[in-house]
Formats: C-alpha cells, sequence, structure tokens
C-alpha cells in the first residue's frame, strides 16, 4: 500500500496500462516531455518511448479522430484533452463517430478507447479552464461517462475504462488532483463502470454527488451530523449509464435526497437523478427532492468563483430544508 | 501524357528591414516619420514595463496565471499600429501593445489575468476583440467580421493574431480557406515565437515556414523578422492596404522567441536549453530599435529615459486602478447571460443572495457584496 495523490493515482494507472498491453498509447499536448501540465503523464515518455506516449500538435480535433482511427485499428489510445473546455474542438468527432460507430456497424468496430480531461474549477484559473460539461456527455447515447473522486478510485476506474470494450469519458476532477492522499494497494485494481458507492450510510437523507463536489458533500454530511441528520451519501463514479438501483435503494430508504453538482442546473446530471427518484420512488419520498448546483450561468471568471462553487453550507442548508420539511 | 511541375503564381517572401545590430534596410525603411516612430517605441516600453508589473502582480498573489509577452513586442506593437482606426483586430491572448494602442487601459488587461470578466469589455470604439483563450477560435471571428466588411462593401481589413502552435487547428486552416475563397480583407498575423508550451514549432507542422501555407489557400505569405518593428509594420501595413483595395488576405509569419515561461506556471527547463534562450536575448527587439532610432537621430539617452518613466508611471496608476476597482459585486455574474433575465434565473439569483447572507458575506459601501 502506498499513500498517494490523484495525480500519481492515475499516473499509476497508465503505467499499469502501458506495461500490460502493448496496444495502449497515450496522445496529447504537452504530455511527453514536459510530463503534461498537471504532471498526470511523469515519466511515461521516459519508460515507454515517444512511439507510445505522444506528443501531438495543438489540434483536439486530429487527436480525438486520430485516436478513433487507431481504435478502428485495433488499438487502444488513451488522448487526454489538456482542458475539457477545449474539448470542443473535437466534439464533432464525439458526437458523430466516437458514440456511434459500434452501432452503425452493428458492433462489428468497438471503440474501446478513452478519452481523459481535467473539469471543474477551483484552482483559479482563466477562462475555459473550470467548466462542468459532463451533461454533453452522458446526453450522447454510446458514451461512458466516468468522473473519479478519491486517488484510489481514479486509479481503478481508470484501469477499468482503458479495459473497457466502449468509449469513456473520463473527467479528472483538478479540484482534487493534489488536494490530498489515500491509500492505493499496490496490486492493481479495477472498479466496475456504471455502478455507484454508497460511501457513507445513514437514514434521514441521500445525498448524491461525484467528483469534486464529494469533499463538501462528506463535509456537509459531518456537518449534518452534528446537528443529528444522519445523511447517506452516494458518489455516482459513473454518471452515465447511471446506476438507478443504488440510488432508488438509498431514498427509498431515507425518503429524503439532495443532489449535487458543480454543473449548471437546467438538464444538468441532477435533472436526471431527479426524474429516476420520481420514476422509481416517488412514493417513498417525504420532501421534495432537492438540487445544489453551479447556476444556470457561465463559469464566473475565477474573482467570483468561490462564491459561485457549491460548498457544504449550501448542500447542508439544503439537505436541512428537506429534512425538515 | 506529360509530366512536369506546376507554376504557382502565390509567391512566399522574407523580409527583413532592421538587422540584428539595428542597422536599416535603406531601400526598405519605411522612414515613419520620427512622430510615429518614437510612438513604436513608447509602445513596445509600456507592453515590456506592464508585461513585468504582471509577472510581479502574479507573484505576488494579486492577480492570476500570467502569460508574458517579453521579447515578442515588435510582433505586435508594430502590426496593431499598421491597421487604420476603423480596421478590427482579433488578438489571442499575449498581444499587450495591441490592446494599449487600441485604447484599452492597461488595467483591463490586469483585470483579464486578476480573474474578472470586466477585463474583457473593449473600449469604446476600439474595434478590438478580447483575449481568445481556446487557441484559433477567433480567426473565424476575424475572417467572419472580414466577410461583414465585404457583404456591406466597406473598404476596411481585420487583423488577427494567431500562434504558432494555433497553426495546427482546424479554424486555422477553415478561416484562412474561407478567405481565400471569398478574396477577404483578412490579414492573418501568426506570432511564431517557436514554442506552444512544449511543443517547438518544429512538432507543429513540416513546413519549413508557417508563411507558406498561404499559398495552398491562394493568396500570398511573407515571413518577417518578427523583433523587428519595422518589418512587422510594413508588411502588415501592405498587407492591410492590399487587403482594403480588394486584393485579398495575406498570411504574415512574425518570427519571434518566447522569452518567458508559456505561464507563470509553467517550467521551461523540462524542454528547452537556457542557450536557446540566451542566444535570442541577443535579438531583443527593443533594443535593436533603440539602436536604429539612435542612430537616426531620433532617440536621444534623454528620451529614452522619458520614456521609460512615463511607462512605468502609467503602469503604476493602472495598477492603482486596479486595486481599488477590485471589489466588484459577485451577484453580477447574473446579470449578463441575456438581454432579459429569465424567471427561473431570477430565483436562482435571489437564492444566491440569501447564500451570501447567511453566510455572513460582507457588504461594501456600495451595498454590494464583498468577495472574500
Ligand atoms: C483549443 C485549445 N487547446 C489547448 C489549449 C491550451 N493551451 C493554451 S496556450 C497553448 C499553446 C499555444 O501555443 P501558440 O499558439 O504557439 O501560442 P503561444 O502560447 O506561444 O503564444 C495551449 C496548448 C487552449 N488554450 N485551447
Ligand atoms: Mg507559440
Amino acid at each position: 500500500m502506498a499513500q498517494m495523490n490523484m495525480v500519481k493515482a492515475l499516473n499509476t494507472a497508465l503505467d499499469e496500462a502501458l506495461r500490460e498491453d502493448g496496444d495502449v498509447v497515450l496522445m496529447g499536448q504537452d504530455i511527453g516531455r514536459d510530463e503534461g501540465v498537471f504532471r498526470v503523464t511523469e515519466g511515461l515518455l521516459d519508460t515507454y518511448g515517444k512511439n507510445r506516449v505522444i506528443d501531438t500538435p495543438l489540434a483536439e480535433g486530429a487527436i480525438i479522430g486520430g485516436a478513433i482511427g487507431m481504435a478502428l485499428y485495433g488499438m487502444k489510445p488513451v488522448a487526454e484533452m489538456q482542458f475539457s473546455g477545449f474539448a470542443f474542438q473535437a466534439f464533432h468527432q464525439v458526437e458523430n463517430h466516437l458514440s456511434r460507430f459500434r452501432n452503425r456497424t452493428r458492433g462489428f468496430f468497438r471503440l474501446g478507447m478513452v478519452m481523459r480531461m481535467p473539469y471543474g474549477g477551483g484552482i483559479r484559473a482563466i477562462e475555459h479552464h473550470s467548466e462542468s460539461r459532463e451533461a454533453y456527455y452522458a446526453h450522447t447515447p454510446g458514451l461512458q461517462m466516468v468522473i473519479p473522486s478519491t486517488p484510489r478510485n481514479a486509479r481503478a476506474l481508470l484501469r477499468s475504462a482503458i479495459r473497457s470494450p466502449d468509449p469513456v469519458i473520463f473527467f479528472e476532477p483538478k479540484a482534487v488532483y493534489r488536494a490530498f492522499r489515500e491509500e492505493v494497494p499496490d496490486e492493481p485494481e479495477t472498479m466496475p463502470i456504471g455502478k455507484s458507492q454508497v460511501v457513507q450510510e445513514g437514514s434521514d437523507v441521500t445525498l448524491i454527488a461525484y467528483g469534486a463536489m464529494m469533499r463538501p458533500t462528506l463535509a456537509a454530511a459531518e456537518k449534518l451530523a452534528e446537528d443529528g441528520v444522519k445523511a447517506e451519501v452516494i458518489d455516482l463514479l459513473t454518471v452515465s449509464p447511471m446506476d438507478t438501483e443504488t440510488i432508488a435503494v438509498s431514498v427509498q430508504k431515507t425518503g429524503r435526497a439532495v443532489v449535487i453538482h458543480e454543473g449548471p442546473r437546467t438538464c444538468g446530471i441532477g435533472a436526471e437523478v431527479v426524474a429516476r427518484i420520481v420514476e422509481t420512488s416517488l412514493l417513498y419520498l417525504e420532501a421534495p427532492v432537492k438540487r445544489v448546483t453551479g447556476y444556470d450561468i457561465q463559469f464566473p471568471y475565477f474573482a467570483r468563483e468561490d462564491v459561485y462553487l457549491p460548498d457544504a453550507g449550501r448542500i447542508a442548508r439544503a439537505a436541512h430544508e428537506v429534512v425538515k420539511f | 501524357m506529360s509530366r512536369k511541375n506546376i507554376r504557382l503564381k502565390e509567391k512566399v517572401e522574407r523580409l527583413v528591414i532592421l538587422d540584428k545590430t539595428g542597422k536599416a534596410n535603406e531601400a526598405l525603411d519605411p522612414k515613419l516619420d520620427d512622430e510615429l516612430s518614437l510612438y513604436l517605441y513608447k509602445l513596445m516600453v509600456q507592453s515590456r514595463v506592464l508585461d513585468e508589473r504582471m509577472i510581479n502582480l502574479q507573484r505576488t498573489g494579486k492577480m492570476g496565471t500570467y502569460a508574458p509577452c517579453r521579447g515578442q513586442e515588435a510582433t505586435a506593437c508594430g502590426a496593431t499600429p499598421a491597421m487604420d482606426k476603423d480596421d478590427w483586430i482579433a488578438p489571442a491572448y499575449r498581444e499587450v501593445g495591441s490592446f494599449i494602442h487600441r485604447g484599452w487601459p492597461m488595467e483591463s488587461l490586469i483585470f483579464f489575468w486578476g480573474g474578472y470578466e470586466e477585463g474583457c469589455v473593449p473600449a469604446k470604439g476600439s474595434n478590438h476583440l478580447p483575449f481568445a483563450v481556446p487557441i484559433a477560435t477567433q480567426c473565424l471571428h476575424a475572417m467572419g467580421i472580414s466577410w461583414g466588411m465585404k457583404v456591406k462593401g466597406e473598404s476596411d481589413a481585420v487583423l488577427c493574431y494567431i500562434g504558432d502552435g494555433g497553426t495546427s487547428e482546424g479554424d486555422f486552416h477553415e478561416a484562412l480557406n474561407f478567405a481565400g475563397v471569398y478574396k477577404l480583407p483578412l490579414v492573418m498575423f501568426v506570432v511564431n515565437n517557436h514554442w506552444a508550451i512544449s511543443i517547438p514549432r518544429e512538432m507543429q507542422t513540416a513546413s519549413p515556414t508557417i508563411a507558406q501555407k498561404a499559398v495552398a489557400y491562394g493568396f500570398d505569405g511573407i515571413q518577417v523578422d518578427g523583433n523587428d518593428i519595422l518589418g512587422c509594420y510594413a508588411a502588415v501595413n501592405e498587407a492591410a492596404n492590399k487587403a482594403r483595395s480588394g486584393g485579398g488576405p495575406t498570411l504574415i509569419e512574425a518570427v519571434t522567441y518566447r522569452m518567458m515561461f508559456h505561464t507563470t506556471a509553467d517550467d521551461p527547463k523540462k524542454y528547452r536549453s537556457e542557450d536557446e534562450v540566451k542566444k535570442w536575448e541577443k535579438l531583443d527587439p527593443i533594443t535593436r530599435y533603440e539602436k536604429y532610432l539612435t542612430t537616426r537621430g531620433t532617440l536621444s539617452r534623454n528620451v529614452q529615459e522619458d520614456v521609460k518613466a512615463e511607462a512605468v508611471k502609467l503602469v503604476a496608476e493602472a495598477v492603482e486602478r486596479y486595486e481599488l476597482h477590485r471589489e466588484v459585486d459577485p451577484v453580477e455574474c447574473f446579470d449578463f447571460t441575456y438581454e432579459e433575465m429569465p424567471p427561473e434565473l431570477a430565483e436562482q439569483r435571489e437564492d444566491f443572495i440569501r447564500v451570501l447572507d447567511e453566510a455572513g458575506v460582507k457588504r461594501g459601501p456600495r451595498g454590494h457584496y464583498l468577495l472574500p
């Protein structure tokens, strides 16, 4: 067991994948000599050479379109977008092809590739470096949208993502990259894609979050405990396909729920969670479900970002309202 | 049946007016009058002083990550002044001198890099777009503005800045292609500073020059020494005149060097040699132009000192205004999403205010909330 932060954990998963499978290649801007702007690919160029860890010219469309080509050819590309805000230059490839090749060819072509990218706010970066646009990908059939929240699950989920026969959009919460360390086992681990986790049990209210919002959500759960409210906390881990059952079982037990995410509220992941709660568990509900999310505005430039991001206070307040309803 | 070379009418040239020692080629010297010559000098000095100050503001925690332009001053300070007042400018993010020339208050740049949308509000009548962070996206906007000029029958032109890295993006090529097809009044100005973060120019394109890409789109390309402000000025001036008189677009490649880190968050030691940087230090565009102006008799030691002192003063005043107006109301982040606020968003805004109140966020004298 070793203590590591999320950057090191992701680096470990990439290292394992490159070592175990000759078809795995990494590609992206500044991932080689510079070892990635967040250093996620540290040491990998030296170990695996520039045929496997590929610095590319500055063109997201070519990176993703090219990765699709490699995947068609039977390889397993793991492409890095420097920031999720720049993945839109590749969105035509994602929507037109990445999500469709399997269906189009009736399963003949399977695009087992991963599109990794840091997402989310909280690091005082300029515009286009702070968005949370997971909903675009979750809305697109054929994609798997995965968002880890801790070093250990990041390493395990990335391993699963690289092994998956279907494309994975892998959002890395950049605010968590170096925020804390966690014990990560020496042996490679996987975690099932499409499964959520109950990370804290409770009986009064279910808090549902993922990615960078897990930290304020767990902090809110602690605050609630001080006030005698026992919160159950679910980490979605995979945003799409969504694990309805884990959510339904919990909400049917607690009768109350709050959904938390950073991205804008309208048509966000929270809307989908609430719809599923209504579809599966309406008659168990003791109160309307609440959402604590980013507002329906563009992510503010960083001078104003702290007041924009959902925090433990907002989450706890919403939970109290739901409990007192 | 035959096989022979295809002759192309488009040409690709290289232009240098000031050599490394600051000596001008007599025949090519645009012989700008003293006032304009000195103005270009002032602009470069102001750009440098502001640039240095912004690095310092970042280091002392008063600003965020910053992408400096040291060593590249001759590009923006030569190119933008070569355009007419009614022409439009589309920058990337390193064109400090361009913003200053078009009348943006210096503090706008500090506000932008300090994390405030307020830094993107254009100076009135400046015909100058704000910073474009997603690489190369501005190329299509510049093309579109020039398209509009053509459609409306105006004889104006557009200057677009883009980096060497940016020339790999599809948007750059699509902009050039449309500009060629519609013969648009567009001057595409590539600031080839040799690096795109850690990726060297040779890894962006296999073409020996960026200028030659123009040929494929059906117009002329020209490579200029990007540390030669007269070269930059003359090339843009000529391209703009051609554009305004219906001659279509030009691609200009200005060869310069990024003397500093990519941004304050970057460590260039990881990917480039100190020797390379030292080599370029000797080619500094300001020193070179100083030599030229001095030989010409336009610049004395005294004037040089005055220019520096004025730049320092202007920058200090801008920083002061920045410090003074940093207290912006966070609630405003709701107010510019739509012309009319939808009811649901108005409710979110109310909720936001409630959160601020409950969190005990203090209010300033104008009744606005104070950021932490
Ligand atoms: C579409 C897009 N992809 C990636 C980035 C991240 N990024 C910011 S600057 C940069 C390098 C740009 O190089 P160049 O075009 O040469 O301009 P320079 O920074 O040298 O002025 C990269 C990759 C971005 N801003 N936009
Ligand atoms: Mg560059």
